[in-house]
């Protein structure tokens, strides 16, 4: 295995795996994103307590698990750079954050937007939104540790072990926040529990989560593009890469 | 090896008292921050109870914040760090011992201040018990795991609000644990199996850290 996959720790070989992959994660997002939203805002039935306005779940949902999947994902990436000591992995962690950080914020919005007409207020400090912020406030300080370094070789690095660190204190905030919410409150308003969903609005509510997890997939991939362009572009092979491009230009 | 470690002890303490104010600085930012609450959501003493440990809490995380930086700047600037670094020792292990000074310095004297701060917010004497529990439980989970940021943020040269932001999602299970077995010292319920989450943390960081530090230390001296 190590044989097949060292080759990709070279950032031409990354870049050329991520403008293989692009198509296959982006048009079949679209598609999923497509069916899954049409399907479950149009044509799934409504909810018998929540009306209409439990069809935000297709979009609230989906965003809220893959904002922790992502954050997993960086992290592996960050371990995987920080053990092995790939440059691409770390450019791959930092492809997702803001990705990450975007999708949690829509977790966040929907919710807040859903918690309104249902719990009657924006925000409550329920465990689930606590520890949703507090992802956001990870996935913000990760991005700006990044930020702060000149040297983006060393910026990764620093990153990578924030972004572990985090990854310790997912699971240990998750907990707390849940503990303190129980000790605190009560179980009043937080009815997060799903009523074993009906198969109908199952369906598209997972091929709207596939949707969401394949454009992930594809945003970052190609901000990965990007970031790898933007760290060699001294390099001759992205010169090459662009005289060829340039060329074909040319021509048509 | 012993030598070495009692060498950094006994420097790092040394330069520490040199600079004093720079030590009583955090402590009065403390003080007054604390100062602030009963100024600003009124005197009544049963409010100043039911926030009280939330804001000694809240205090004692902002002011370490401020103290935090100092636990390797000047190492890191003076080319100390790039010897220790260097030295062939294991890195681990200093730094362990520095993390072990900044909390004697900064911490310790925080603990003594404690009683004076439980005073002005009106705990009664099981709280107090409690809250300076966490505190001796919590401080060192504190100093442990802000050394890791300081280690990665430490060459930089505006580090003091990335800091705070790398930190402050990382302390809030320590808040809610500390804060959540004073409240039950308050309802005199039991609060052990808070401290021992607290101290479960304690262990897991100090096994951990170390390393983690260790490496962020050479991520910034690169």
């Amino acid at each position: 295995m190590w044989k097949w996959l060292h080759p990709y720790a070279k950032p031409e070989r990354a870049y050329q795996l991520c403008s293989t992959l692009q198509p296959y994660f982006f048009w079949p997002a679209v598609l999923c994103i497509l069916v899954g939203s049409v399907w479950g805002l149009a044509f799934a039935p409504q909810d018998y307590q929540q009306g209409d306005s439990f069809r935000i779940i297709y979009i609230h949902v989906p965003s809220a698990i893959l904002s922790m999947s992502t954050y997993v994902a960086m992290a592996v990436a960050a371990l995987v750079g920080i053990v092995w000591q790939w440059r691409t992995a770390f450019m791959a962690m930092i492809a997702m954050a803001p990705v990450g950080a975007v999708v949690t914020f829509i977790a966040l919005f929907t919710g807040a937007a859903w918690g309104k007409p249902m719990w009657g207020t924006w925000w409550v400090w329920d465990a689930r939104l606590t520890s949703e912020l507090i992802l956001l406030f990870l996935y913000l300080g990760v991005m700006s540790l990044y930020g702060a370094f000149e040297d983006k070789q060393q910026a990764g690095k620093a990153a990578g072990v924030m972004a572990l660190v985090g990854v310790v204190n997912v699971p240990i905030i998750h907990y707390s926040v849940e503990w303190w919410n129980t000790l605190h409150q009560g179980a009043t308003i937080s009815k997060f529990d799903k009523p074993s969903i009906a198969p109908e609005m199952l369906w598209p509510l997972l091929i709207a989560l596939l949707g969401f997890a394949l454009f992930i997939a594809a945003v970052t991939v190609m901000r990965m593009k990007n970031e790898i362009i933007r760290r060699e572009y001294h390099r001759p092979w992205v010169k090459e890469m662009v005289q060829s491009a340039k060329e074909t230009n040319h021509a048509v | 090896m012993k030598a070495l470690w009692s060498g950094i002890f006994k420097r790092d303490l040394a330069l520490a008292f040199r600079q004093r104010s720079e030590l009583a600085q955090p402590l009065m930012f403390l003080l007054m921050v604390v100062t602030l609450f009963p100024l600003g959501v009124g005197p009544g003493p049963a409010t100043l109870q039911k926030i009280g440990p939330g804001v000694i809490w809240i205090a004692a995380i902002l002011s370490s914040l401020l103290a935090m930086d100092r636990m390797f700047r000047d190492d890191f600037w003076d080319g100390s760090m790039e010897q220790y670094l260097l030295s062939g020792q294991s890195v681990w292990a200093i730094s362990a011992v520095k993390v072990l000074v900044h909390w004697l310095v900064s911490f310790v004297p925080l603990l003594i201040l404690s009683p004076l701060l439980a005073l002005f917010l009106n705990l009664t004497v099981q709280m107090y018990t409690a809250l300076m529990l966490t505190l001796l439980l919590g401080t060192p989970l504190l100093s442990l795991v802000g050394a890791i940021a300081v280690g990665l943020t430490v060459g930089l040269q505006r580090g003091g609000v990335l800091l705070a932001l790398l930190l402050i999602p990382v302390f809030i299970p320590l808040l809610i644990f500390a804060t959540s077995a004073v409240d039950a010292a308050a309802l005199q319920l039991p609060y052990r199996a808070h401290l021992a989450i607290i101290g479960a943390m304690l262990l897991a960081a100090m096994a951990a850290a170390p390393m983690a530090i260790a490496y962020a230390l050479k991520v910034s001296q690169n």
